[in-house]
């Protein structure tokens, strides 16, 4: 279950200004059915700027339709240009907070607030134009960036709870990461992402074991009379055999240890594991 | 919430402990709390309580107690029966699924990799707009490469019951290793496995009236086995684990209860259930069943409310003591509805707004009479809310 602040609890259960206002001076539209929330919120603004009324409508879970709710209260009074300066951690905030997973409803609001003063400046957007990043929820490169600067953002799971982008089928999480990381560099912060250590294939750790035999190994059991054959690779076990004097040699089992163990892991693989064929 | 009228309809998340299962555990905390290994009689006679409880699960599944496992869990049930096919035969690289799988097997089926070492194709089948596999389908997926089939025996989500049946018979005349999930069946459908060709059978003691913490995995004799956890000698050796013993003893008697529950499931709790359904579909426009009205358990009903959320109605329903669960985007904690709704077909405007009403013996028709008095206006009320709702609204009047 969600831990859901009384103030989260309040709004939702009793939501405030709900509805749309007749002949609205903005209306802001944002979100889908498909995306599992959308709100109108419509405003009526005076010849003074100043936002007398505001509604809204809500399809969504208890966050958003509070986050409707709470944002109308706020917005109400306010010149357009207070209103503009709103952002999405305000309306969290004025919630008494959400959880994590489900900032994106107040950034829904943030969004449909924007919207409204646009369409009442009769400006465009300035989202708009942004290149669509994830297709399952239609979110822009330009709303990604703006949310990892304005609020912080360091992983591409805090992108998914701020915005949505990458909660569906998450192919987009490449193209996130790379946004993520173009938006940090300009902010000059340097990015938490944990980078997998790259993993060998089996057959270019066959290649580069056979190499190595090749130059480090060989030339020395040749001096003694002796010689090495790769026999197996499973993962990090490799089994070889012992050639020429060294297969009847009772150390053989400290050269492979102290010797061809030792060469593989510093020239191929630190955890190579190196054992004798039976 | 004290004091408060609880309607509990959330029977495939969890179900009460009976009484007479509690009465029949409470010994094993107080005065026979030995250990069954243990050399003195205090903790040996122990063992015969267990053994009579192994006996009682055999019973109700029509198998030998020696078939019968103890495990902690369904999910451990599930990964245990799996992993012992994969491991037992190696060579073998495939398996195959259903997109409707409970997260136990298909987080497995997803993650086998990290479990084996190895790299295995999946086929999950696919199923229709009510939810069923088509047998047809399922036969052109098995290959010779194929070590073990896991279907769901019935859906947690819908109801939808599979014919388990005839698949393991399928699967058995190709030599292929046969399991089932059959957590929501045990309990509310009859099952009588020596008659049967599935070699792996997972049930869980919460969900038919016994305690969370203890399921049971049945291996039929002869079937491969490879033990999931190293450890003692318990369960034969293969599975080991000081054993559960209160939650045994009760999951014992839970199943010696469940053979009276099944004849009572299938009889009042399906009319409970159908008049449920049927008063929803009646006085909420817009709303609709997911899932098969045949092929079904007789506890479950998922209904879609169009237009609003799920979680939104859960919480509305909460106030009034009233509990479900949903298949809603924002219940699951992920950004997308329910796995199973999206496989059936189900649209996003539905499958936001599901709910799912799992219905016990333990019911009574007033809980089903508060319900339908209630739910109209919950989903009234959320629906004024919605931007969606205005233009639909005006298309039904």
């Amino acid at each position: 279950m969600w831990e859901y602040t009384e103030k989260v609890q309040q709004h939702f259960l009793q939501p405030q200004n709900v509805g749309e206002i007749d002949s609205p001076s903005g209306v802001g539209d944002v979100g889908s059915l498909a995306c599992g929330d959308a709100l109108r919120l419509t405003l009526k603004i005076d010849e003074n700027e100043v936002i007398t009324d505001a509604k809204f409508k809500t399809f969504g879970c208890a966050s958003a339709i509070a986050s409707s709710s709470v944002l109308t209260e706020m917005i109400k009074g306010m010149t357009v240009d207070e209103a503009a300066r709103i952002t999405n951690d305000d309306i969290a905030q004025a919630l008494g907070g959400l959880p994590r997973e489900k900032m994106h409803c107040s950034v829904m609001g943030h969004e449909a607030l924007e919207a409204a003063i646009a369409d009442y400046r009769g400006v465009p957007l300035p989202t708009a134009n942004g290149n669509v990043i994830c297709e399952c929820f239609g979110v822009t490169d330009i709303e990604i960036k703006r949310a990892v600067t304005e609020s912080s953002l360091r992983t591409v799971e805090e992108v998914t709870n701020y915005t949505k982008a990458g909660g569906g089928c998450g192919k987009c999480a490449g193209r996130i990461t790379e946004v993520l990381h173009a938006a940090l560099n300009e902010t000059h912060v340097i990015p938490v992402v944990p980078m997998p250590a790259k993993k060998m294939t089996t057959l270019q750790k066959i290649r580069k074991i056979e190499e190595v035999l090749e130059r480090e190994v060989r030339p020395s059991l040749k001096k003694d009379g002796g010689g090495i054959e790769l026999v197996d690779v499973d993962g990090d076990f490799v089994t070889v055999s012992m050639r020429g004097v060294c297969g009847n040699c009772a150390s053989s089992q400290t050269t492979i240890k102290e010797f061809v163990e030792k060469k593989l892991q510093e020239f191929v693989l630190e955890t190579l594991v190196v054992e004798e064929e039976k | 919430m004290s004091g408060k009228r609880v309607v509990y309809l959330d029977n495939n998340a969890t179900t009460m402990v009976a009484p007479e299962v509690v009465d029949a555990m409470m010994p094993f905390f107080t005065e026979k709390y030995g250990n069954p290994s243990s050399m003195h009689t205090f903790g040996g006679e122990v063992e015969e309580y267990v053994e009579t409880a192994r006996r009682q699960v055999a019973a109700l599944l029509g198998a030998s107690p020696e078939e019968i496992l103890f495990t902690s869990c369904g999910t451990e049930s599930d990964s245990t029966a799996v992993l012992s096919a994969l491991r037992a035969y190696p060579e073998k690289r495939h398996i195959v699924t259903s997109n409707v799988e409970h997260p136990a097997i298909k987080s497995l089926a997803e993650n086998l990799e990290v479990f084996t070492g190895r790299r295995y194709r999946v086929t999950a089948l696919p199923v229709d707009r009510d939810g069923m596999i088509d047998l047809a389908e399922y036969e052109r997926a098995l290959t010779d490469d194929t070590a073990i089939v896991s279907v769901m025996w019935a859906n947690n989500e819908t109801g939808n019951i599979y014919p388990v049946e005839k698949m393991a018979a399928i699967a058995k005349a190709r030599g292929i290793l046969f399991h089932t999930d059959a957590v929501q069946a045990v309990g509310k459908v009859a099952i009588n496995l020596a008659e049967l060709d599935i070699d792996y059978l997972s049930m869980s003691g919460h969900k038919l009236h016994a305690p969370k913490g203890v399921g049971v995995l049945y291996v039929r004799k002869g079937t491969p086995f490879v033990p999931f956890m190293a450890g003692g000698h318990q369960e034969g050796g293969r599975r080991g684990g000081t054993e559960n013993v209160a939650s045994i003893i009760g999951l014992g008697k839970a199943c010696e209860l469940a053979a009276t529950h099944i004849r009572e499931e299938n009889t009042r709790v399906k009319a409970m259930r159908d008049r449920l359904e049927e008063g929803l579909l009646a006085s909420i426009p817009k709303s609709m069943r997911n899932g098969s009205k045949e092929h079904r358990l007789p506890n479950t009903t998922n209904i879609s409310f169009e237009y609003i959320e799920g979680e939104a109605i859960l919480l509305h329903m909460n106030l009034y003591g009233i509990c479900a669960s949903s298949g809603s985007a924002c219940t699951s904690g992920s950004l997308e509805p329910s796995h199973v709704l999206r496989a059936m077909g189900v649209p996003y405007t539905a499958a936001h707004g599901s709910v799912r009403f799992s219905l016990s013996t333990y019911n009574t028709e007033e809980d089903i009479d508060y319900v339908l008095a209630r739910m109209p206006g919950i989903i009234d009320t959320l629906r004024q809310l919605s931007p969606f709702w205005e233009k639909e609204e005006a298309a039904v009047s």
